[in-house]
């Protein structure tokens, strides 16, 4: 039976089109995967779903009534629960306080501690969470809170499970329990809307898959269609191989040479490295096993208590942003906002930033080399903008992304980190980024690619290394790459054994 | 496409209308202080005691006074900063440089006042140096260091002093040139006004022509991005502090000069206010990062214009600090809504 058809639905914000004549339909005891890209209009379908907006047209029916969902009260009168991607749990009260935040049972208009626990016990046990209600969430891992979460999520009695993104804080064995935590709940017949980027879950849990493309719908698989491939290019609209461009293999000398390194984060990490010219050795890793410190350390802008870094044979200090740069080694941060840019400043002062020399004679700036050189590499990294004297903060990410990489790639690195080079930036972009990366690799450039994006990892590097905690726990050869073979090397061994 | 006309309104329009406001506060105060004797309007305006060589060189000589620091209180303000301690440097160096003058002071060996001026500006640059190292390398927050500096400074030329004034007419050598240096006149202006154009001048050359210019407007915005740029934040952020320190000395050495003696109580009361105050009103912004030294200009300007408006038409004094206020207020509040570009956008129409 349909439990919930959404037809036609379409949304705007002003002049923005977020989603465009949306259908999607949901069984009891059905899980869904709902897939797409940064900005696909996942979140919007789902946020209309759970009445944080109205859509602008189309229908909602649940068992083939059709509902209008005004706010989130609504929704939830309905039996629609939501799983939200980040933890909302409070740490001051405890687990059965947080499950029915909001909706305490009460007695003479005081919490009723008793009954509240009372009410909370059944959950917790119907999702093998061995806990005492009364035990304070502070106190538990993060695979637990979102346990939690699902139970305040079930406890309003939930015909409909959103879950967007329940994974992607949670290690290996975790997710084993959250997936089988799904399948026993649509054996119950409740209706699973299972949102993921991780395609692996999806393939293991979902009865049909559901992807949408720039606020579209791009495709409907069913469960013998499922699988790693068709989902990609349904996503992406196109064959995944057509978005990678082609490097040629590495020339055999050595650039970069790291040994034992540590950061302050992980000061027994001990990470040993090479990078040889013209390589791009892609960095995986979970949350937390310290790549982004290892590429700020790299670069000299944070601390490094210990390690041997060289470049071409020659050594290099730690910890010192100006050496760094002199000798070639550049990093395109991960967090482009705060720290890869000055959002208030025009393009061409974003992107002579970090080489003011090249335009100054003894301390006066030469305004009109300095404009007619920017101009020129705004055309050559394909920014679109009227001009460099455009602020920054007014270009799209993928753009702000682009000044970022001219502003060290015209520089001739030596050495090129890049940390999450395509994070929240559109499909066009990207290629046109990864193109760009390809292109350093026809240099003697060494490149290290932070990523937490399995296909661009996989796709774009020549070798794969693997961090946790803080050193390398592995690196993979190209005929060793998959996405098992990584997150077997980024979880600690005898968890994922126990899984 | 854009005239250049139209171009150069759409940067400088901030500074567009704080120029109107100058000039409609100067011509208020003209008419209302015309020799109503004069025969015929033109005249009583030319002859009013606002235009008059008085008033006028009086006017240029506080302007170039006070514009000298709060230039420096500029740069610190668009480096994300703040200096409190401006008012009570100005009595600390003031004492401090008749102290030298006269050697009258068991730790301060009397001196010429050349070497004397040298001396001053040295200690300036340590106080500056002290300052920016506890502030850009220590990282305590600016507020706080300058607040001390607000209370101590003064606290240690009243102590110094024994909470009397201290003068400068028993020197142990010749002060003539000094007098005639700091209060005299050169073309027919007062030497505080050339010393205030040849300090703009170069402020203008670092902070709009220079490397260090572009620096500071990017650790003002964004000091993270910065420091991943390459840039030596820490430095540029002392340097900043250093610069507002040495131009408080010079400005604190036409000020102890003109008044003659020093009484290290009130010499100076609230003028990092005020810089702050003409800075804001300006367009630095108070977050960092922005700021002109043409506005910087204006806006301290408007700030004396006022007061002498208060002065010559006879105006309640009290009731100059509520207008002062309300002025600092609108000009922010303009700032705050862009008022101003509606008028360019209606100007570069026309254009």
């Amino acid at each position: 039976m349909r439990l919930l058809q959404l037809t036609r639905i379409s949304k705007s914000f002003g002049p923005v089109q977020a989603l465009e004549d949306v259908d999607l339909e949901v069984a009891q005891g059905e899980v869904l995967g709902l897939i797409g890209e940064n900005g696909a209009g996942k979140s919007t379908l789902m946020n209309i779903l759970g009445g944080m907006f109205p859509p602008s047209s189309g229908e909602i029916l649940i068992e083939d009534s059709p509902v209008l969902i005004h706010d989130a009260k609504a929704a939830e009168r309905l039996g629609i629960s939501f799983v939200h991607q980040e933890l909302n749990l409070l740490d001051n009260i405890d687990i059965a306080g947080n499950i029915f935040l909001g909706r305490e049972p009460k007695r003479f208009g005081c919490i009723d501690q008793k009954r509240l626990h009372e009410l909370s016990r059944p959950l917790l046990k119907n999702l093998g969470l061995p806990i005492d209600p009364s035990t304070s969430v502070a106190l538990l891992t993060n695979g637990q809170r979102q346990l939690v979460e699902i139970a305040k999520a079930l406890s309003i009695d939930a015909k409909i499970l959103i879950l967007d993104e329940p994974t992607s804080s949670l290690t290996l064995q975790e997710t084993d329990t959250l997936l089988k935590l799904a399948q026993k709940l649509r054996q119950q017949g409740m209706a699973i809307i299972f949102i993921s980027h991780r395609l692996a879950e999806i393939e293991a849990i979902a009865d049909c898959v559901i992807a949408l493309r720039d606020g579209r719908n791009a495709g409907w698989l069913g469960r013998e269609e499922i699988n790693r491939n068709a989902m990609i290019s349904m996503m992406i609209g196109r064959e995944l191989d057509e978005v990678y461009p082609k490097t040629e293999p590495p020339v055999e000398n050595v650039v970069l040479s790291v040994k034992d390194f540590s950061t302050r984060r992980w000061p027994n990490g001990g990470a040993t490295f090479e990078i040889k010219s013209g390589e791009i050795l892609g960095m995986a890793g979970l949350v937390g096993a310290g790549r982004s410190e290892l590429a700020q350390a790299l670069f000299g802008i944070d601390e490094s208590p210990a390690g041997l870094v060289e470049i071409e044979s020659q050594s290099i200090p730690r910890g010192d942003v100006g050496r760094c740069i002199a000798n070639g080694v550049f990093l395109a941060p991960e967090d482009r906002k705060s720290s890869g840019l000055v959002l208030e400043m025009s393009i061409r002062e974003n992107m002579t930033l970090n080489s003011m020399k090249r335009f100054t004679r003894y301390l006066r700036i030469d305004f009109a080399s300095e404009k007619e050189k920017t101009e020129v590499w705004l055309r050559e990294f394909g920014i679109k903008a009227p001009s460099s004297e455009q602020i920054v903060g007014n270009l799209s990410g993928g753009n702000q992304q682009k000044v970022v990489l001219a502003k060290w790639m015209t520089l001739k690195p030596k050495v090129m980190i890049f940390d999450e080079p395509t994070r929240g930036i559109d499909m066009g972009a990207r290629e046109e980024i990864y193109k760009a990366i390809a292109k350093l690799t026809e240099t003697e450039c060494a490149i290290l690619m932070i990523s937490s994006d399995m296909e661009e990892l996989l796709g774009m590097s020549h070798r794969i290394a693997v961090m946790r905690e803080g050193g390398i726990a592995g690196i993979l050869d190209k005929e060793a790459f998959s996405e098992e073979a990584i997150m077997q090397l980024a979880v600690r061994e005898d968890l994922a054994t126990g899984a | 496409m854009e005239s250049k006309l139209s171009q150069y309104l759409n940067r400088y329009s901030k500074e567009g209308c704080l120029a109107l406001v100058l000039l409609f506060v100067a011509f208020w105060t003209i008419l209302f202080s015309r020799n109503t004797e004069a025969s015929g309007f033109l005249q009583s305006l030319i002859e009013s005691r606002f235009l008059s060589l008085r008033n006028l060189e009086n006017l240029s000589r506080q302007v170039g006074m006070y514009g000298i620091f709060s230039l420096g209180m500029g740069l610190v303000i668009i480096s994300g900063g703040i200096d409190l301690s401006v008012g009570s440097l100005m009595a600390l160096f003031g004492t401090v440089f008749f102290f030298l003058l006269t050697g009258s002071h068991s730790w301060i060996p009397g001196m010429p006042w050349v070497p004397a001026i040298i001396v001053l500006l040295a200690f300036s640059t340590i106080v500056g140096v002290f300052h920016g190292w506890l502030i850009a390398k220590i990282r305590m927050p600016a507020f706080v260091v300058t607040l001390c500096g607000l209370l101590g400074y003064r606290g240690l030329a009243q102590t110094m002093t024994h909470d009397t004034a201290i003068g400068y007419y028993d020197a142990k050598f010749g002060i003539a040139g000094l007098e005639k240096l700091l209060t005299g006149e050169i073309l027919g202006l007062p030497a505080a006004f050339i010393a205030f154009l040849f300090v703009s001048s170069v402020v203008y050359y670092l902070l709009h022509l220079s490397v260090f210019g572009r620096y500071l407007l990017a650790l003002g915005r964004n000091e993270q991005a910065a420091s991943y740029s390459g840039i030596n934040t820490k430095l540029i952020m002392g340097l900043a502090y250093v610069s507002c320190s040495i131009l408080a000395a010079i400005s604190a050495l036409f000020f102890a000069v003109y008044t003659a003696d020093v009484v290290p109580s009130i010499h100076g009361n609230f003028y990092e206010l005020y810089a702050i105050a003409g800075a804001v009103l300006g367009g630095c912004s108070l977050r960092g990062g922005e700021g002109t030294v043409i506005g910087i200009i204006l806006g301290t300007t408007v700030l004396l214009v006022l007061q002498n408006m208060v002065n010559l038409l006879g105006y309640d004094s009290s009731f100059s600090k509520v207008i002062t206020a309300l002025v600092i207020l609108g000009g922010v509040l303009v700032d705050r809504f862009e008022i101003w570009k509606l008028v360019t956008r209606t100007r570069s129409n026309t254009a």
